[in-house]
């Protein structure tokens, strides 16, 4: 029997770094990770097989979440080999799978020597997955391809092996075949990442470095920091010492998880853990910093550490002007958990007081929105996103811009805006398609090769603007749902783009200015402007809509003064019935918006701005 | 003491119309296979017993509404009427109205209508364009209508009116204009003009939501209502309520007691009452009805005290419907602030102290009740 109790096992601290395997398992959702990785969990014993349930570690995710428990994002699984016999242990270690994670996946990659890069036979390797397999390929680490899903009758082993072999230059025949569900070659891959992942160096008696690869706030234990250690050694007696800032904490715990949290003596060269500190919010132990000593600091931080940068704005508002304190508090709550997120307080003429954010991604910008309304139960509407635009006007003077109706009106030299490069897998037929789309949203074709005979990968460059703007709807629709995309940045270049201001009778309606290529003015200006004629109710006088750049119009639609709004009967039985109308009418005036005389429900606002999602939302609420 | 005015709901009807969302029921519906007679036969003896919980205010009006009213026999609801009188006397000149289907009408039943004691009558004609009649599914012949006025001018009714509808779908301003332009014509004294409402769960609602139908838009139902007032005002016709145009001294005592928040009750089922600022109104159906009553139960089903602003925002709202307005000394100082844009843009005149809606204005009453209430 090759698992190997705990008790039994190599200890935390007692590890000798031979012994020790760190990888991760790089896979598309729906992939089967959580599944394989269950089997893990059941083949190495570490959760019996009584208190086994499926997709064991996502359930602590969603416990989390709730603030119950640790997040197990780094198991140790004690394994003895098949091949050899002897004792080893195994860190399966988590990473984020979606473009906007990247450098958190980096960092994640950067704790492992190797990875299982895991596709589902029946699908193919997807974008996304691809974009994280040149990430470990670029981190050096080994890779081993393994099929998932064999047991499906529509797998397709043969030409996904073919597929992989050409990704990672190794042979079709070197893929090892699993099945997560039925537990079919779990056993041997757990040998082979044994025999072909190297076992961690590193200097046992240097000063501490380790390396934090995740930080993740819990409710009662504060912010929970996972480390691998590069150098040296950490114990609960330690007072540790974050590198990039240089402050101190105590050490309150160090462990490991196995899959649930066992404190330890400490964690030696190799191994993989956390540590528990006290500290209440994850901006003070940053994913990439170094962990050290601080009666032995390290003198050499360990390369890679960047501080998130925010690439997606978007303004956050309650949609009941009341919230705004709770939402304040909601947002306060989450940093503590996402030292990526940032944000500051901008009022909106339209929108009333709300707070203009920055995420890492369109993905970041969901997340966010939705947590903060499914856990402080806050109803929100957010301003379509944007990207920065860097702006230098003719006097030289330099100006970045994070809401677009803050684009500057004056004489404007250069514009500059993010790019980045994309990658989109899809069936080959698809091409022309998706050619087509790029072409439109100002994309400039890198290169396009063949992944199989009916596969293919195509990069281009693109704003990040035209990205965040439907692209990823856009591809999947057109492409019926079979292209997968990945992105990464790549600086920024001029663009010819104006702001396109919307005025309802005269006046400038902040929330729906946009920055956009000059030659797509025209079309947002005629989109917005017929929009907003179905939603805005008729006024006591004729209001027009204009969509402007600058003082020029570029759009015009006129909403017609109202000529009725009355109930033509009212009599004996009618009259309850019409003052309860009133008095219902009278709570939604509060909710009416004054764009100069201009009269206009929230709603109108929120349709404007929002996805049908949303719609369906608001409709909800106000039942 | 304030005078009552009395409600007295018919609820029966031969056939239902596809618009119609009133509290009416077909014999049928009451009762299967059942005719007229079986299912009203005590209906009369449970409103006369229901009268007795009524205030006793000397009356001044009383409107027998339905349904189809006119389906009862005179014998029947002169009965009513006699129970009013022992219960609570009726003024000299006391106005009785009679809502009746041109069809269901004869010279003789008129003539008995009248001995009994009524003295005002209100045809529903809808239409008389016989398309537009058949989209309201309404059976009647137009010609029945004047053959219907005549007759009760004959009889000796000495107020008479027509209830239109506009804004039917299909109808086209030419059309709306035949049909005003056709009452006009009649030897009448009051038009009542509603635009028509597609209510939930009717006939009509389903046929508009299928997409056979469709509505005529705000701009069109306008039209219609401005074409009537001015056709009503060339004849002689002046508006004194939104919907409502009539002779002088013809206006309908029993609706102005509404418009005026007056005292009033509602005799039937579902029934609505305002009784010293307090709204109540009956159970809905027949049966639920006459069973409480027969018990020496009441049929209130609901009722409702009314606040302080609840009876001002009442207040604003009825009296801005009708001509003489909102009087100034009924509104605070910022309410005459906010009615400043809509003087400017022609909606609203103020002037003797009271404010009061233009033609255009009447179409947007709602809106500027609004902006007054809040």
């Amino acid at each position: 029997m090759p698992a190997i109790s705990l008790d039994k096992a190599p200890q935390p601290a007692a590890t000798k770094p031979e012994q020790i395997r760190n990888f991760c398992i790089i896979a598309h959702i729906d992939h089967g990770k959580s599944t394989l990785a269950d089997r893990m969990l059941g083949i190495t014993e570490v959760v019996e097989a009584r208190n086994m349930r499926a997709q064991y570690l996502d359930r602590m995710d969603i416990e989390r979440e709730r603030g119950i428990t640790i997040k197990s994002q780094a198991v140790r699984l004690p394994w003895r080999s098949g091949i050899d016999g002897q004792e080893y242990i195994l860190n399966m270690i988590d990473t984020p799978g979606h473009v906007d994670f990247t450098y958190e996946v980096s960092r994640s990659l950067a704790a492992c020597e190797g990875a299982v890069l895991l596709v589902d036979c029946a699908q193919g390797i997807e974008a996304q997955t691809l974009a994280n397999l040149y990430l470990a390929m670029e981190n050096n680490l080994t890779i081993i391809p393994v099929l998932n899903k064999i047991d499906l009758p529509n797998a397709q082993p043969e030409k996904f092996a073919a597929e992989l072999a050409k990704l990672i230059g190794c042979e079709p025949e070197d893929c090892l075949r699993v099945s997560g569900k039925t537990g079919e070659g779990v056993a041997d891959l757990l040998d082979q990442i044994v025999a072909q992942i190297p076992a961690p160096v590193g200097d046992a008696n240097a000063p501490a470095r380790a390396l934090i690869f995740d930080s993740v706030y819990d409710s009662y234990r504060g912010v929970v920091t996972y480390v691998r250690v590069v150098d040296g050694h950490l114990s609960p007696r330690d007072q540790i010492q974050m590198f990039s800032t240089g402050v101190r904490h105590e050490m309150l715990e160090v462990g490991v998880i196995s899959p649930e949290p066992l404190p330890s003596k400490g964690l030696g060269v190799g191994e993989v853990g956390y540590l528990i500190t006290g500290v209440k919010d994850v901006r003070q132990s940053r994913v990439g910093d170094t962990v050290t000593t601080f009666n032995n600091p390290t003198k050499s931080a360990l390369a890679g550490y960047k501080d998130p940068k925010p690439m997606v704005f978007s303004g956050l508002y309650p949609l009941d002007g009341a919230d705004y304190p709770a939402l304040r508090e909601a947002l306060d709550k989450l940093q503590l958990n996402d030292a990526a997120l940032v944000y500051e307080p901008e009022s909106s003429a339209a929108l009333g007081f709300g707070f203009r954010c920055g995420f890492l991604g369109l993905l970041h910008m969901e997340i966010v929105r939705e947590r903060l309304e499914r856990e402080s139960k806050l109803n929100l509407i957010s301003t379509a996103p944007n990207v920065v635009y860097q702006v230098t006007l003719d006097d030289g003077r330099e100006v970045r811009v994070t809401n677009p109706s803050e684009f500057p009106d004056g004489k404007i030299a250069v514009v500059r805006e993010p790019i980045v490069k994309a990658t989109i897998l899809a069936p080959s037929e698809f091409i022309g398609t998706i050619m087509e789309l790029c072409q439109e949203r100002r994309g400039l074709l890198l290169g396009m090769d063949y992944l199989s005979e009916d596969r293919v990968e195509i990069r281009y460059t693109l704003p990040l603007a035209e990205i965040v703007f439907d692209f990823f709807d856009q591809l999947k629709s057109r492409t019926r749902g079979y292209a997968s995309l990945d992105y990464e940045e790549k600086g920024d270049e001029e663009g010819n783009l104006v702001k396109v201001d919307i005025l309802l009778q005269g006046e400038a309606v902040d929330a729906f200015s946009a920055v956009v290529h000059r030659d797509k003015a025209y079309a947002y200006g005629v989109m917005m402007t017929s929009k907003l004629r179905e939603l805005i109710p008729r006024q006591q006088f004729e209001v027009p809509i204009q969509a402007a750049i600058g003082a020029r119009i570029i759009a015009r639609e006129n909403i017609r003064a109202i000529r009725k709004d009355v109930l033509a009967k009212c009599y004996g039985g009618d009259i309850s019935r019409k003052r309860k109308l009133l008095e219902k009418q009278k709570e939604g005036k509060k909710r009416m918006k004054m764009v100069g005389r201009v009269e206009v429900p929230q709603e109108a606002f929120v349709a404007a701005l929002a996805t049908d999602a949303d719609i369906e939302k608001v409709k909800a609420a106000r039942k | 003491m304030t005078d009552l005015s009395i409600y007295v709901h018919i609820p029966y009807c031969i056939k239902r119309c596809g618009y119609c969302d009133f509290n009416t029921y077909t014999p049928s519906e009451l009762q299967d296979g059942a005719t007229l007679e079986i299912v009203s036969a005590d209906y009369i003896d449970a409103v006369i017993q229901e009268l007795q919980r009524a205030p006793k205010d000397v009356v001044s009006t009383i409107f027998f509404g339905g349904g189809t009213p006119s389906l009862l026999p005179a014998k029947d609801l002169g009965r009513v009427i006699t129970a009013i009188r022992k219960h609570n006397g009726l003024r000299d000149g006391a106005e009785i109205t009679l809502e009746a289907n041109p069809d269901s009408v004869t010279p003789e039943k008129l003539a008995e209508y009248i001995s009994v004691g009524f003295n005002r009558i209100s045809f529903g004609a809808q239409s008389f364009v016989p398309n537009v009649l058949a989209t309201l599914d309404r059976t009647h012949n137009p010609d029945n209508v004047k053959k219907a006025v005549d007759a009760a001018r004959a009889a000796g009714f000495s107020s008479i009116s027509i209830d239109l509808i506009y804004g039917t779908p299909g109808e086209s301003l030419d059309d709306w204009r035949i049909t005003v332009e056709s009452a006009l014509a009649l030897d009448i004294d009051h038009i009542s003009a509603y635009a028509l409402i597609v209510e939930t769960g009717t006939k009509l609602a389903a046929q508009i939501k299928r997409g056979d139908i469709s509505m005529p838009d705000d701009d069109a139902m306008a039209d219609m209502y401005l074409l009537v007032d001015s056709l009503c005002e060339a004849h002689g016709m002046s508006w004194y309520e939104l919907s409502n145009w009539s002779k002088p001294g013809h206006e309908c005592k029993h609706n102005i007691a509404y418009w005026h928040n007056a005292q009033w009750w509602g005799l039937g089922p579902g029934a609505h009452s305002h009784i010293n600022g307090e709204r109540f109104w009956n159970v809905k159906h027949p049966s639920a009805y006459k069973t409480r009553v027969f018990a020496g139960d009441s049929p209130i089903h609901e009722s409702e005290k009314l606040t302080e602003e609840q009876i001002s925002d009442e207040k604003i709202m009825l009296s801005i419907r009708m001509r003489e307005g909102i009087s100034y000394d009924d509104l605070a100082p910022h309410h005459l602030e906010r009615l400043a844009n809509y003087k400017e843009n022609g909606y609203v005149s103020l002037h003797d102290d009271r404010v009061t809606l233009t033609p255009v204005g009447r179409l947007i009453a709602d809106r500027i009740v609004r902006e007054l209430v809040m």
